[in-house]
């Protein structure tokens, strides 16, 4: 009887030393994915950093309003001034009809049905 | 084991044939086994402490081992451990109200270079001197072949830069990684943001610190790793600051002034939408601190927060409704304003003669220092230093800037009658004109104390009462009627009641003993729209002058309020304001006879 629970003793011991030597490495590896990702969401985070930081440089208001000047035949673009705000009464009324339909396409949840091209 | 037996029978016979004592041999033998007994105890003994010896030194070992190991190697977070933002070592963004960011950060590299490790010195000099024109070559190939070390050669480059000098190929020259503080929009809001530079340097890193404005102010918090990246919420809008920023450097360059400064501040809240100080400067590369002269001649400084002037008649208006909230005046009462008023050996006068009397409302309107300063003599010192302290005219503002202290209003030494009277109408008494626009805010917002701020605040401040709500809307009526009638007739625009307060204030001379004749502080005071007040204006010219008459003109009404008028016509569309326009006939409603 003593023997048989030394020998389970002694099995429960390479047992548990197993599963302790498989979960070590497990967790290793865990941990290396982790850095491993951290590393990658540090990289993504520095590259959005960086293209935020662009965009604002680009969106700088000297050079938008210096654009704005360059391309003002083109755009015709001018300071936002009070005289910019419409009225209620300035709205064309009645609304011009809308051209009837002449090529419906079926929209479902989905999107657009593909069968015919739109354009 | 053979037992060796006490009283072996052979030699018991053999020493009784002798006639010896059996006895001895059996003693004989007990002291052999006994000595047999005692000698394999020592040695078990001896083996246990030997291995318990074995095991204290181990254990020993060990923990000298890692205690070493922990010692000499770099410190490194436990990895499992981490759980949060890779970024937040970072400094945090500063974003203006609508998150458009002003400051961020951007990776870049330092350079430096361990001489030791050169294997072409001369080649690596003549190509560093070629990509950085300012560097000097003979200097480089001196430090290169001397005994040093270790060398910066810059502390930030750009990434062409890099490549450029990554292709001298030599193994000496080496990169770090830097962090460096960008302001996107250059020297917009400068004043406001401050600047940043490097603290605590090393190649692998170095510390990034504000060194003043806001970044200065909220250093800790842009640092503190708890916030997880979290952007900093300025109340600046940065469109109307750019707008603002034009109009002023326009404005400054037509009337000639040397300075400019403005203030934009909604009137509820207290949020700062614009502060502008003109010269300006480029927080990415800030200019040196002046060592000779002038601070006040830097464009660091920053004019509507660290400059105190005295702004001259823009604070009529505290004093009149003050004699309004003590009941002494009401709009109508009629005030004598024979000049000049001799006081000692003082005397007060006008710009030009208005009569022997003149209404409350007209006090304000024509601008009479003569009315304001025999309405003041009412008040009493006393009570005036009270209302001028409950609108926060004594004290520093408490503005989140780190140069906010030093602009630190200048007081009478003395609160005397004559100083009462002049600082009725703006004189003897100095502040910045953040400080006119958090009291212009306080008066008229319906009364209740404004502190300035340049966080986004999502509610109005509920601040201590100042003057009754009644009283609040006669001042507001009355400086509308300036605008209308009065000394600020150029500050109409088109679909906004503008309401304002013209001051034009002789400078004081430097080394004391009066003021310039030809020198003067143009401020307006102005809110708008009049009759549902959201928005401060406070437009202030540094010796402006408007030379496109015969002679040249520098009050306020010629100089600071066209200023502040193109100002609001920029700006209010920009704040989402609706121009009001009087239409002329009804709408939907025509009128017809048959």
């Amino acid at each position: 009887m003593r023997g048989v629970l030394y020998v389970f003793a002694a099995l429960a011991v390479i047992g548990l030393g197993f599963w302790a030597y498989q979960e070590n490495y497990k967790t290793q590896q865990a941990i290396k994915d982790t850095r491993l990702l951290h590393a990658k969401i540090g990289a993504a985070h520095e590259r959005i950093n960086v293209l935020q930081a662009e965009w604002a440089y680009l969106n700088r208001p000297d050079r938008l309003r210096d654009l704005a000047e360059l391309n003002f035949d083109r755009l015709g673009l001018l300071p936002l001034m009070p005289d910019a705000f419409g009225d209620v009464k300035d709205i064309i009324e009645p609304l011009p009809e809308i051209l009837p339909i002449t090529n419906p396409i079926d929209v479902n949840s989905i999107g657009p049905s593909t069968e015919e091209d739109p354009l | 084991m053979i037992r060796t037996p006490l009283r072996p029978l052979a030699r018991v016979l053999e020493a009784r044939d002798n006639g010896d004592d059996p006895a001895l041999i059996e003693a004989e033998n007990k002291r052999l086994r006994h000595e047999a007994m005692r000698d394999k105890a020592r040695l078990r003994a001896e083996g246990r402490l030997l291995v318990l010896g074995a095991m204290f030194f181990c254990a020993f070992m060990t923990i000298g081992i890692r205690m070493g190991a922990l010692a000499s190697s770099e410190p490194e977070e436990p990895r499992a451990a981490v759980a949060g933002n890779p970024i937040i070592g970072q400094r945090s963004d500063i974003v203006d109200r609508n998150g458009r960011i002003l400051a961020t950060n951007l990776e870049t590299h330092s350079l430096y270079a361990h001489p030791q490790d050169m294997v072409d010195p001369e080649y690596a000099a003549a190509e560093l001197a070629h990509i950085f024109p300012d560097l000097d070559e003979e200097k480089l190939l001196a430090n290169f072949t001397g005994d040093r070390k270790f060398l910066w050669i810059r502390k930030q480059i750009s990434p062409e830069q890099l490549q450029a000098v990554h292709d001298i190929g030599s193994p000496g020259l080496l990169f770090g990684p830097r962090e460096m503080r960008l302001y996107p929009n250059g020297p917009i809001a400068a004043h406001i943001l401050g600047g940043a530079s490097y603290g605590r340097e090393g190649v692998a890193s170095a510390e990034v610190i504000g060194v003043a404005g806001v970044e200065r102010f909220f250093d800790a918090y842009l640092r503190d790793p708890a916030n997880e990246g979290a952007p900093l919420e300025l109340s600046i809008d940065l469109t109307v600051q750019a707008a603002s920023e034009q109009v002023l450097a326009g404005g400054m360059s037509i009337m000639n002034a040397k300075g400019a400064t403005s203030v934009l501040m909604n009137i509820d809240t207290g949020e700062i939408i614009s502060m502008v100080s003109l010269p300006d400067f480029d927080p990415n590369n800030r200019p040196p601190v002046l060592t000779t002269g002038d601070q006040s001649d830097s464009p660091l400084f920053n004019r509507a927060v660290q400059g105190v002037y005295e702004l001259g008649s823009v604070f009529k208006i505290f004093t009149i409704a003050q004699a309004m909230d003590l009941n002494l005046v009401n709009p109508e009462t009629m005030i004598d304003t024979t000049g000049p008023l001799t006081w000692g050996r003082f005397k007060i006068r006008d710009f030009r003669n208005y009569g022997p009397e003149l209404t409350t409302t007209e006090i304000i309107v024509k601008s009479s220092n003569v009315g304001t300063a025999r309405i003041a003599n009412m008040i009493g010192a006393e009570r005036q230093r009270e209302f001028l302290d409950s609108l926060g005219f004594l004290e520093p503002t408490t503005v989140e800037m780190v140069e906010a202290p030093t602009g630190k209003p200048l007081l009478p030494r003395n609160w005397s009658e004559i100083s009462t009277m002049t600082i009725s109408y703006g004189h003897g008494l100095s502040s910045s004109p953040l400080h006119l626009a958090a009291g212009y805010a306080s008066l008229l917002n319906g009364g209740t104390r404004v502190q300035p701020t340049l966080l986004r605040q999502e509610t109005a401040q509920t601040g201590d009462r100042v003057v009754r709500e009644a009283v609040s809307t006669r001042s507001r009526d009355m400086l509308r009627q300036v605008v209308e009638r009065g000394t600020a007739s150029f500050g109409e625009v088109a679909g906004y009641d503008i309401g304002g307060k013209t001051g034009t204030a002789d400078k004081p001379r430097e080394r004391g003993g009066g003021y310039y004749d030809d020198k003067v502080i143009a401020t307006f005071a102005s809110v708008f729209p009049a009759d549902d007040p959201q928005y401060v204006l406070i437009v202030t010219l540094d010796e402006p002058v408007e030379s496109s008459g015969d002679e040249p003109r520098r009050t306020a009404g010629w100089t600071a309020v066209p200023v502040a008028a193109e100002m609001i016509r920029r700006v209010a569309p920009l704040l989402g304001m609706r121009p009001e326009v009087e239409t002329l006939e009804p709408i939907g409603v025509t009128l017809t006879s048959n």
